[in-house]
């Protein structure tokens, strides 16, 4: 045994100083288990974008079956579908990279008491989650975008509007890594199978993935009724960002975002908060 | 911050209360004063306040009132700099289990600020101290109970808290790694680590505690050394007398005011509880007693007082209840 004679391992900084380290060092074992698990992360990140792009954009074309028409139509359409399957990889990475874990993390491992004592603001360690989210969401971007551009049978058309780009990408990681930590602190291991089966299917299914929000002008209420779903705005947003398409306003995309955003962060932070400290 | 604390007191709390939603009054105004270097047990049955308490020291559970100062500092108003100062061992297994044995510490070290390589030495350096090394690769998850509990005791101990809180922490551990731990906490405490424990098992808080607060229903009902805890009782001998006679009480009033250097005597499930200072004979003395009341004994067993006497004494029922 050793006695302790150095007096203290840990530097003697400002509570600010602490807090940022902790948080960097939070972000860096996120970041390691990712690498660890990159043969898991992968294929489940890959797998869905692939077989979505493969039928509607390899399978029907080719069989004659094209949604969207044939030729320059169905070329519009593959095109149309690149934003969709981006936005769609967004969202799912969000869900599964902070959701899945905080719900196992309070509810069977209770692995989050020894993460909240680490030496920063409890809403910090929350946040820390959304910030790990949006990175792995947007990892997860740029690997799904090769499939959307090189799978499809027929071309596709993009137009890259790089400022939309750069902009609008990390904002919709940062909402979707929000919408994870809402989703992670208001479901429970018993409540999980409803995220999936009951809110994450109708937000895939509504949230123009196979067609721009502008074409559902003929049904009205359910053009209108999908405004309440947050990856329309992600979708749209990487259509404006990578197309000439016609999309919902720029004026519309940024604030709901941005909004959208901080609703969710102010909802997760404030369950998070309720269910670490009694 | 530190104005009511001396360099020697490593926890103070004033009048710390804490109550649930519902009017659950869980901790019922706590003075506590634990000092550098010693450990200290709050010893109580299960739902007595100790983790509620433990939980109010480690910035997990908020206070409704009063104060808790921890190593200087303020829980409730600094919880994040107070974090900094605490090592904790929660009652259930929080080790990471995405990362592997060593990772849980590295990572810890790296929580709290240590360089990389400050870390990683300090991480073998642990493993070796916590005869962990063998499984420094494995999982967490192909840890045993006793090797889970003893990681998450270096990993608690890594930064130099300034206290130590381990809440219930040989629950559930088999005998063996029940003493190994002790064995663990002994050392620490022999390089001058201070620690806190909560516990329900009285050979545990006898045997490791220096000071020992006893509570129940959020109150603390005494503090001292396991020692004088003991010595309070005010008889040298515990004589628990089995019968199935109908009047307890009445029995137990007669052995009382009969048996030279009786104390005192109360009724219990099993029979009746006398407490001697002097137990020499006491046996035949009883069996006399019972004899001249027409009672039938079916045994008679001889005790040292036990911090369960004291438990009763303050209390009126058993620990174990």
């Amino acid at each position: 045994m050793t006695t302790i004679e150095t007096p203290l391992l840990i530097p003697n900084r400002s509570a600010r100083a602490a807090g940022v380290t902790a948080f960097r060092a939070l972000l860096a074992r996120d970041l390691h288990v990712l690498a660890r698990n990159l043969r898991e992360f992968i294929p489940r990140t890959l797998l869905q974008p692939l077989l979505l792009v493969f039928v509607f954009a390899y399978v029907f074309p080719k069989i004659g079956q094209g949604i969207g028409g044939s030729g320059a139509a169905a070329s519009a359409f593959s095109t149309m579908l690149v934003a969709g399957v981006v936005g769609l990889a967004v969202l799912f990475q969000g869900i599964q990279s902070v959701a899945l874990p905080l719900v196992t993390e309070f509810g069977v491992t209770r692995e989050i008491e020894d993460r909240v004592l680490a030496p920063l603001p409890v809403d910090f360690v929350a946040i820390e989650k959304i910030t790990s989210g949006a990175l792995q969401s947007l990892f997860s971007a740029i690997i799904v975008f090769p499939i959307a551009y090189f799978v499809p049978a027929t071309p596709v058309h993009l137009n890259f509007h790089w400022l939309i780009l750069l902009t609008l990408t990390p904002l919709a990681c940062l909402m979707c890594g929000a919408l994870g930590l809402m989703f992670g602190t208001v479901f429970s291991p018993r409540t999980l199978p409803m995220l999936f089966g009951v809110v994450v299917l109708p937000i895939t299914f509504l949230g123009c993935i196979y067609y721009p929000w502008a074409a559902l002008a003929p049904i009205k209420w359910l053009q209108i009724a999908v405004l309440a779903n947050p990856l329309v705005y992600v979708t749209e947003g990487f259509r404006a960002a990578l197309t000439n398409a016609p999309t919902m306003s720029l004026w519309v995309i940024y604030p709901m975002l941005i909004g959208l955003t901080a609703l969710f962060t102010f909802i997760g932070l404030r369950n998070f908060r309720k269910r670490v400290i009694a | 911050m530190t104005a009511s604390t001396t360099t020697d007191e490593v926890i103070v709390t004033e009048n710390l209360t804490k109550v649930y939603p519902g009017d659950i009054l869980a901790v019922d105004g706590l003075d506590l004063s634990v000092h550098r270097g010693e450990i200290f047990g709050l010893l109580g049955p299960n739902g007595a306040g100790k983790s509620t308490t433990a939980g109010m020291l480690t910035t997990r559970v908020l206070p409704t009132s009063g104060r808790a100062i921890v190593g200087g500092v303020d829980v409730v108003a600094h919880p994040a700099q107070a974090k900094r100062l605490i090592g904790v061992v929660p009652q259930s297994n929080t080790l990471d289990r995405a990362l592997t044995v060593y990772e849980n510490l590295y990572f810890h070290g790296r929580f709290f600020g240590m360089s990389s390589k400050q870390s990683k030495t300090e991480s073998l350096r642990l493993l070796d101290q916590f005869r962990l090394s063998e499984r420094a690769k494995a999982p967490v998850l192909a840890l045993s109970g006793g090797m889970a509990q003893r990681l998450m005791v270096a990993r608690a101990v890594m930064h130099r808290p300034s206290i130590l809180f381990l809440d219930e922490p040989t629950a559930g551990l088999d005998p063996q790694s029940r003493i190994a731990l002790w064995e663990i906490l002994s050392e620490l405490h022999g390089e001058g680590q201070t620690i806190l424990l909560t516990t329900h098992y009285m050979e545990e808080a006898d045997q490791l505690c220096h000071r020992l607060a006893i509570i129940d229903h959020g109150r603390m009902l005494a503090l001292d050394t396991p020692e004088r805890l003991k010595a309070s009782v005010g008889a040298d001998t515990i004589v628990t007398i089995s019968t199935d006679t109908e009047d307890r009480e009445a029995f137990a009033t007669r052995l009382r005011s009969s048996i030279p250097g009786a104390t005192g005597a109360s009724a219990i499930d099993s029979g009746v509880r006398l407490e001697v200072q002097g137990s020499h004979g006491v046996l035949p003395a009883v069996i006399a007693v019972a004899d001249e009341a027409g009672v039938a004994i079916s045994d008679l067993r001889l005790d040292e007082p036990s911090l369960e006497t004291v438990f009763i004494k303050l209390t009126g029922k058993d620990l174990r209840e």
